[in-house]
């Protein structure tokens, strides 16, 4: 047996080396510093940052277009989202949006772009391209997160002070229904295989799973960490592998990054990270995810497969949103 | 004090029923408002695109908008209308001494049409309306109009009364199907000896904000304190309060002195050149301390204390590091929106006030949206609920306590133009919650009408 079980585990680590190794196929990832106006730019192979690029004022959330070419940046004080090049970080132009943009998502089309203007009680959806608005669509007070369907026909936006998860029609940009979640929702986001959509609610201190199709809620994940008072578990960010087994919620100020079976709905385990994580994100391959860790300067790089935190990678200050290029 | 002189002249009722029915019908208006004047005083940058953007698919104006937003399904909901009510007690109080302290005429007011307008933009989805109905007078002429008012439906009333006005009041509507929440108030005894059960406290308690200022300068590590306090009954219990902490965290009271000068009108022609002399001279020969705490309660010497002490000492308390329940410069926890919506319905900063307000209206958005009924049982006893919370731009949930009613929540700590820190501070540890480490915690509490 002891034989036994030294194979295996030589075969696990023989995998795991395979699994860095794999890694090589390098992305690079793309951090908003809040406090600093800037973007840091890592490559996901070294995880180091190679480059430091000035934007507009109070970056935030981040998107990329669709082809790789521009990375898409809230810039809040500025009341305006500005398009930079992947690659140069130049400035490329600067879009419209209501007053203090904060999260965007953009449509499978590659063209429509969809924003959450806290200020205004409003979702504004821009073409990227021409740059003109084509909509503005009203929800409740203080829209925040931004959730796509993989098929691109509803956006699920949340509203943090009225507390719900407003489901948008994509074709007539209408709402279609509202679904109560707990205090102060701040990211929504469907599975690949749109059967589930995840919402997580700060305040609350929960994540609601509701079903798109007839938009009932299947489930309530409640989190305890032994030491951390209930008040600092503060769920924002949430992803899900492409795969739908996994999901992985931030949890703010608890510092942790909780590992959740969406099957069970269960908590497998909780990852320690940086102080206040708040947005992640996948590399393509989804062998790692990057968090953003606001109040220490440092966004966390962890091994997907392994449910570990294998580095972390100082940028600018107060670190937002993160998004990783597809190629 | 109030309430005497109201009795003393009884028989000129008449010509003092100057308090004002003021309906705040702001539910569709509000739509209007959200989408329309609003924007354009946003200082946007110049769009190519404003067309557009002036074109939106959305509900524009009136009262054709309502259903546009809202599903079919959600329309099909019976439509529930909730009244709030503030009251306003007429007060002739000094004025503080600093002009930009001069409090609005709808201080307080402003917080809860605020409030009044997120719960419609919240209600659209669930057909719910809210609307606010204001009544100034003194506290016989609110009693009238408040029993009036609540036999016609208005549960949640607003309270901006001198605390024996407020449990006058309180005792009056006692029995009747009516909340009480009290935003005037500071005095710990409210929530204590003199707790009424139909009464809430959403602003913090003497007690709350003193112990909040105390553990910062606790963490601080500038624990002696020269404690000076004004003539005023209600500046010896602030000056409770501060000693009450001191015990409490370990902060040490080196020395106290009574301000007895006469404070006098809040300007003259000069007057600097006198208080230049009259504080230092005040200050003179006392033990060496860390802090100057002043206990003013009604703002009407402390400013003087800054800058003229006898030694180089920061001042705290009711001038120089302040601790409170709002800031008017707080843009933590989205924060910025919130005071941005403010300032856009109001024209002006949010002070304390018009926060505690806000905050008592929502608490009763809060119940509406999650109870879905207009039925008072049901959501006053959510309301008094342990599993009652109300997300308030303080980071963490806010909530009532069980034993007196009082709202828990972390307190501001900060000077005139920026906040210093936020209390509870760390190290400060409690068995249930660090937020209870702030005011009357339930052990030691004296309310009764909570237990009962």
């Amino acid at each position: 047996m002891p034989r036994l079980s030294l194979f295996r585990s030589a075969l696990i680590s023989a995998a795991a080396i395979s699994l860095t190794a794999s890694s090589a196929d390098a992305f690079t990832a793309y951090v908003t510093n809040e406090k600093d106006n800037t973007v840091s730019v890592i490559d996901t192979e070294k995880l180091e940052v190679i480059k430091t690029a000035k934007v507009g004022q109070r970056p935030r959330g981040i998107v990329m277009s669709n082809d790789g070419k521009w990375i898409i940046i809230c810039t809040s004080d500025d009341n305006d989202v500005k398009v930079y090049d992947a690659k140069t970080l130049e400035y490329v132009k600067t879009l419209p949006s209501g007053p203090d943009p904060e999260l965007l998502v953009l449509h499978p089309d590659g063209n429509r772009l969809y924003i959450a203007n806290e200020d205004d009680n409003l979702v504004t959806v821009v073409d990227i391209h021409t740059g003109q608005v084509i909509t503005e669509i009203p929800v409740g007070v203080e829209p925040e997160g931004m959730g796509m369907s993989p098929d691109g026909k509803v956006i699920v936006n949340t509203s943090e002070t009225t507390n719900m998860a407003h489901f948008i029609d994509t074709t007539e940009h209408k709402t279609f229904d509202n679904v109560l979640v707990d205090s102060r929702p701040r990211v929504a986001i469907f599975n690949a295989a749109q059967t589930q959509l995840w919402v997580s609610s700060e305040v609350g201190g929960t994540v609601t799973v509701i079903n798109p199709a007839d938009r009932k809620i299947i489930g309530k994940i409640h989190f305890e960490i032994p030491g951390i008072t209930r008040e600092a578990i503060q769920p924002v960010g949430i992803r899900i592998t492409k795969d739908d087994k996994i999901a992985f919620v931030a949890l703010g100020p608890a510092n942790r990054v909780a590992v959740i079976d969406t099957t069970t709905f269960k908590v497998l385990k909780y990852i320690l990270v940086g102080q206040r994580v708040w947005q992640m994100y996948f590399t393509p391959d989804n062998k790692l995810l990057f968090t953003t860790n606001g109040a220490s300067n440092d966004v966390t790089a962890i091994d997907v497969a392994n449910q570990k935190a294998i580095k972390s990678i100082k940028v600018g200050r107060y670190p937002w949103g993160v998004v990783v290029s597809p190629n | 004090m109030a309430v005497s002189s109201i009795g003393s002249n009884a028989g000129s009722a008449a010509r003092r029923r100057n308090w004002v029915a003021l309906s705040i019908s702001l539910l569709l208006a509000s739509l209007a408002l959200a989408v329309g004047p609003a924007r354009a005083e946003d200082a946007t940058p110049p769009q190519t695109t404003a067309p557009a953007a002036a074109a939106p698919a959305a509900p524009s104006q009136g009262a054709e908008s309502k259903s546009d937003p809202v599903s079919s399904s959600d329309a099909s909901q019976k439509k529930l209308t909730f009244s709030v009510l503030y009251v306003k007690q007429n007060r002739t109080k000094d004025l503080p001494l600093s002009m930009l302290d001069l409090p609005a005429k709808d201080d307080g007011i402003a917080g809860a049409k605020l409030a009044i307008e997120d719960n419609n933009t919240t209600g659209r989805f669930l057909n719910q309306t809210f609307k606010l109905d204001v009544l100034n007078g003194d506290v016989d002429e609110l009693i009238k109009g408040a029993t009036e008012k609540v036999a016609a439906g208005d549960s949640f009333i607003i309270a901006d009364l001198e605390p024996d006005a407020l449990l006058k009041f309180a005792d009056a509507l006692a029995g009747k199907p009516a909340v009480i929440f009290n935003v005037g108030s500071p005095d710990t005894r409210l929530r204590e000896e003199d707790c009424r059960a139909n009464v809430l406290h959403i602003a913090p308690s003497h007690a709350m904000l003193a112990d909040a200022l105390a553990q910062y300068l606790v963490w601080k590590k500038w624990p002696n304190w020269l404690l000076v306090y004004g003539p005023r009954p209600e500046d010896k219990l602030l000056a409770d309060s501060y000693r009450h902490a001191a015990k409490k965290f370990g902060g040490k009271i080196v020395e106290e002195r009574e301000f007895k000068e006469p404070t006098g009108s809040r300007r003259a022609d000069g007057g600097f050149e006198q208080v230049q002399q009259q504080i230092p001279t005040f200050m003179q020969g006392a033990k060496d301390h860390d802090v100057v705490l002043v206990a003013d309660a009604g703002n009407l010497f402390a400013d003087y204390f800054p800058y003229r002490t006898w030694i180089p000492r920061p001042v705290a308390g009711s001038a120089g590091l302040v601790a409170s329940s709002w800031h008017p410069a707080l843009e933590l926890w989205g924060g910025t929106q919130f005071q941005h919506r403010f300032k856009r319905l109001n024209s002006r900063n949010m002070r304390p006030i018009d926060y505690d307000a806000w905050v008592a209206t929502r608490v009763v958005g809060e119940a509406a949206t999650r109870k879905q009924t207009s039925d008072f049982k049901v959501l006053s006893s959510f309301i008094h609920s342990p599993g009652f919370e109300v997300a308030a731009f303080k980071g963490v949930a806010t909530s009532f306590r069980s034993w007196n009613g009082q709202l828990r929540q972390p307190i501001i700590v900060g000077t005139p133009k920026l906040l210093v820190s936020v209390s509870p501070q760390q190290g400060f540890l409690h068995q249930s919650s660090v937020l209870d480490t702030l005011g009357i915690d339930k052990p030691e509490t004296k309310c009764k009408a909570y237990t009962q």
